[in-house]
């Protein structure tokens, strides 16, 4: 046992050894190894990152959503509606919202105007997302006037900033009294954009949406796990563009130490000639060279990972962002609690390392494989 | 002792291009001597050595090393042969560039695995036996051509083998250095080691210290022996 420890100590010194002799060979695999797995990393923690900021953000909307249709689109509906909602067994707290969508032709992008249902905001005030805050320059304190609908100026004081936990969602906020939405919109008094309504029990949300729509034809319920899954469809279809375009970059990878390894120098086919025939086992070789590309893989790995985790952590992932996210009218600066998946590392390992060296170790297989009598010639 | 019998070792055999390097050679070789092969270029010198060597395998034919049959061994034992019986020092001395002279010496013990402090304590006393002592640290890139040959030889001894195999090691000398060579091997072999050479260099094979010239003529021996 402790021959065979120290002969792995030997072989893996004889590696590092190897690896320092050749420094030129190995810092260009090693950059493009490294950016590879960056790449393939920062797509990973970034689009993992959006799933959780959605699953934040969503956590706690209510269950089950009303819209009222009139020819298949959503319209104002009436405060009455709640009344017959209140009969159903299993709804809990069911309230009207007040929300709608705003262009502000100054900076060209669309606000979301919507009335918390607590606390409630005094009239007058506002408070807005931190992308507003950024391209209308404005700090809390500082007023914003908008012109209303009917074409009058109505100006808020700047009351709080908000910074959620999902804050790609809340840049382009404004939380206002339901008076001054009223009055901004002329949305009708006894009217609401869309109900909403707590379903504890999940098992009943589905037979509670059939009963809604019984009651009121004229209805659309929306499901909180429904949004869930159209969100996630939504991430992996773009995540699986990026990911074809990094297989094709993997692929270009594993060419690379393809070629390097197996266009062996003569020089290294003749030292793998020269070890065996000074005597180690093809078994040696193999292992030796296993250290080798386990050293420069692991270190490749690590660098990668790590900047991949700067990047998305903090840096706001520059480089994806808008692919991934896309939709994003004022561009958010995404900034998503950093977190460590082992499943993840484990899967971004398995399709760098175990590529790298399966492309590596065959052709080393195959040299010394070979009788070493070429050493003499 | 070594024996062969009716050896032959075919390259690219059932081809176009097939070569003949050995064919039906058979051959006994006493212990505890210098024994040199001489024949032209191309004669089948080094691939004989190979095969004795174990770094080769015969296409046919039978080869014996102190009774056991060598030429049948699966491949990891043929390399334990050859790591436990065999110190190779080649024409070329196929020293590895960028390691120094010591970590050169101590390449052919990895595989046994000895505690390295025994390991450099063997290697730094032949290095002192062949005046290399002050040259441990050095590259071996940077080695005289004397240097390097007797860096090759500490290296080959290195596992304390029974048997040397030293191929045209003189090609790349000069005159006093290829005497200096011969003179160490002679020292080796009265310390009890069997020496094999190969050679079509005159001021090898006509050193007194030689006990038997095998003459090869394309691949078999050579009509008279001398
Ligand atoms: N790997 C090989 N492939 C093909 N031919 C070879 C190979 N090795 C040796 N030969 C041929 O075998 C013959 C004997 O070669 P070798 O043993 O090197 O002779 P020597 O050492 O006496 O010069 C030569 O004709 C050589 O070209
Ligand atoms: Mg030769």
């Amino acid at each position: 046992m402790r021959v065979f420890l120290r002969r792995q100590r030997y072989l893996l010194e004889y590696s590092l050894a190897s690896l320092a002799r050749h420094p030129g060979k190995y810092v260009l695999l090693l950059l493009v190894y490294s950016l590879l797995v960056f790449l393939l990393a920062s797509v990973l923690l970034f689009s993992q990152a959006l799933h959780r900021e959605t699953e934040v953000l969503l956590a706690d909307a209510p269950e089950i959503l009303v819209q009222r249709l009139l020819a298949g689109r959503p319209v104002p509906v009436p405060a009455a509606y709640l009344e017959r909602l209140q009969g159903i067994r299993g709804i809990r707290e069911p309230s009207g919202r007040l929300w709608g969508l705003f262009y502000d032709p100054i900076v060209r992008a669309n606000y979301t105007m919507l009335v918390p249902q607590t606390p409630e905001i005094p009239a007058g005030e506002i408070q807005i997302g931190r992308g507003i805050a950024r391209s209308r320059g404005l700090e809390v304190g500082d007023y914003l006037s908008l012109r209303n609908a009917s074409g009058a100026t109505q100006a808020w004081r700047v009351a709080a900033l908000l910074d959620g936990e999902a804050e790609l969602v809340n840049q382009d906020l404004i939380l206002m009294n339901t008076a001054d939405f009223r009055q901004f919109f002329g949305y009708p008094e006894g009217r609401f954009t869309d109900l909403v309504l707590r379903v504890p029990n999940e098992r009943e949300q589905a037979t509670i949406a059939e009963k809604i729509v019984r009651i009121l034809p004229d209805t659309r319920p929306i499901l909180r796990s429904e949004l869930l899954r159209t969100y996630s469809a939504l991430f992996s279809w773009r995540q699986g563009l990026i990911f074809l375009i990094l297989l094709g970059v993997l692929l270009a990878f594993v060419i690379l130490a393809w070629d390097r390894a197996s266009g062996l120098s003569s020089e290294e086919r003749r030292e793998i000639g020269l070890l065996k025939a000074l005597g180690w086992e093809t078994s040696d070789l193999l292992r030796m060279k296993f250290w080798e590309g386990a050293v420069l893989s692991l270190s490749a790995f690590l660098l990668g990972d790590l900047l991949a985790y700067a990047h998305v952590f903090f840096f706001g992932a520059g480089l994806f962002a808008p692919v991934l996210q896309g939709w994003a009218v004022l561009y958010p600066q995404f900034h998503p609690k950093p977190f460590i998946d082992g499943f993840q590392i484990a899967t971004l390992f398995f399709f760098t390392v175990f590529p790298y060296t399966v492309a590596t170790i065959v052709p080393i297989w195959r040299a010394a494989i070979a009788d070493p009598d070429e050493i003499m010639r | 002792m070594i024996r062969l019998e009716n050896v032959c070792k075919l390259y690219n055999q059932g081809q176009h291009n097939e070569v003949r390097a050995i064919w039906e050679l058979s051959l006994q070789l006493a212990p505890n001597q210098i024994t040199v092969f001489r024949g032209p270029s191309g004669s089948g010198k080094s691939t004989l050595l190979a095969l004795i060597g174990c770094l080769t395998r015969p296409t046919r034919g039978r080869i014996w090393l102190e009774g056991e049959l060598l030429s049948n061994l699966p491949e990891r034992f043929m390399t334990q042969v050859r790591r436990e019986t065999f110190g190779f020092i080649f024409q070329r001395f196929n020293l590895i560039r960028g390691m120094t002279v010591l970590e050169n010496l101590l390449v052919p013990a990895y595989p046994l695995a000895p505690p390295y402090s025994r390991l450099r304590a063997r290697a730094m006393e032949l290095l002192h036996q062949f005046r290399l002592a002050d040259r441990a640290h050095n590259k071996a890139e940077w080695l005289s051509g004397g240097e390097a040959q007797r860096t090759a030889i500490c290296r080959a001894l290195i596992n304390d083998p029974k048997i040397l195999i030293a191929d045209e090691p003189t090609a790349n000398l000069d005159r006093q250095l290829s005497r200096e060579f011969m003179g160490y091997l002679e020292g080796l072999q009265a310390e009890g080691k069997t020496v094999l050479i190969s050679s079509h260099d005159p001021l090898v094979f006509e050193r007194p210290g030689i006990a038997r010239i095998v003459a090869l003529c394309d691949g078999r021996l050579c009509l008279k022996e001398e």
